[in-house]
């Protein structure tokens, strides 16, 4: 797995690539974390490149999104997120909890 | 069926996921079955690791895959503490972002992906068994 973070003057994009298990959610928790301390509420999730998410990964999305949120000061939205994945978390009833975007430039221009 | 042991460690579950996909692809699943095959097993996997051998370090979690009459069998024999599966709730999903449980959503994705999800718990052996099982189509 890989974490790449840009800044954008709206949101933070938080691009992860490969695969996010059980072995890996903690890096991309902590790349979330991190983002929330230093002040940026507003992330979007580039998931075009990932391959592959277990429920470790949609555990760390959900308590992003819960920080995130907190005082209306922002939210994580998704993009790219592949068929596999997308299947995933409708079934694991996350895809109400997240805005979706195709790709990455609708999501960052969605704040 | 084949059978392969691995240390009960999450640095594993790339290949316990890449053995469980490989008997599937070469069996004639769909990629998105095999994804599916691929997600139910690491949950399952994830479950063993994280619960059944916690505080543990030098777990074994042995895994059997084959297929037979167009149906995956995947089993799981682990030598930690049992669990009671029915004790798990199922997740709430209409629940708020604010109520959303973060636990038992492994076992939850586990039964909506594969057709049957049993397991077995045998203390006096120190053995449990999980045997999940997906047909094809």
């Amino acid at each position: 797995m890989e974490i790449t973070v840009q800044e954008f003057k709206h949101c933070d994009m938080i691009t992860v690539k490969g695969r996010v298990d059980s072995a890996t959610a903690p890096q991309l928790a902590q790349a979330l974390e991190a983002a929330n301390e230093g002040g940026k509420y507003k992330l979007v999730v580039n998931m075009e490149g990932l391959e592959y998410m277990s429920s470790a990964g949609f555990r760390a999305l959900l308590a992003a999104q819960r920080n995130c949120k907190k005082y209306n000061r922002g939210e994580v939205v998704l993009a790219g997120v592949p068929d596999r994945i997308r299947e995933a978390l409708e079934l694991a009833g996350f895809t109400e909890l997240f805005k979706t975007f195709d790709n990455n430039l609708t999501a960052v221009g969605h704040f | 069926m084949q059978t392969v042991q691995f240390a009960a460690k999450f640095d594993f579950l790339d290949e316990i996921r890449e053995f469980v996909g490989d008997v599937a692809r070469k069996n004639g699943f769909t990629d998105r079955e095999v994804y599916n095959i691929q997600l139910a097993t690491d949950e399952a996997a994830s479950n063993i690791i994280e619960h059944a051998y916690e505080g543990v370090t030098n777990g074994l979690l042995e895994i059997s895959c084959g297929v037979r009459n167009k149906a995956i069998t995947i089993i799981l024999v682990d030598h930690g503490e049992s669990f009671d599966p029915s004790g798990v709730p199922t997740p709430d999903l209409k629940a708020d972002l604010s109520d959303r449980k973060i636990g038992g959503l492994g076992l939850f994705l586990m039964r909506k992906l594969m057709d049957e999800v049993h397991y077995t718990a045998e203390p006096k052996k120190n053995r449990n068994t999980l045997t999940m099982i997906k047909r094809k189509g």
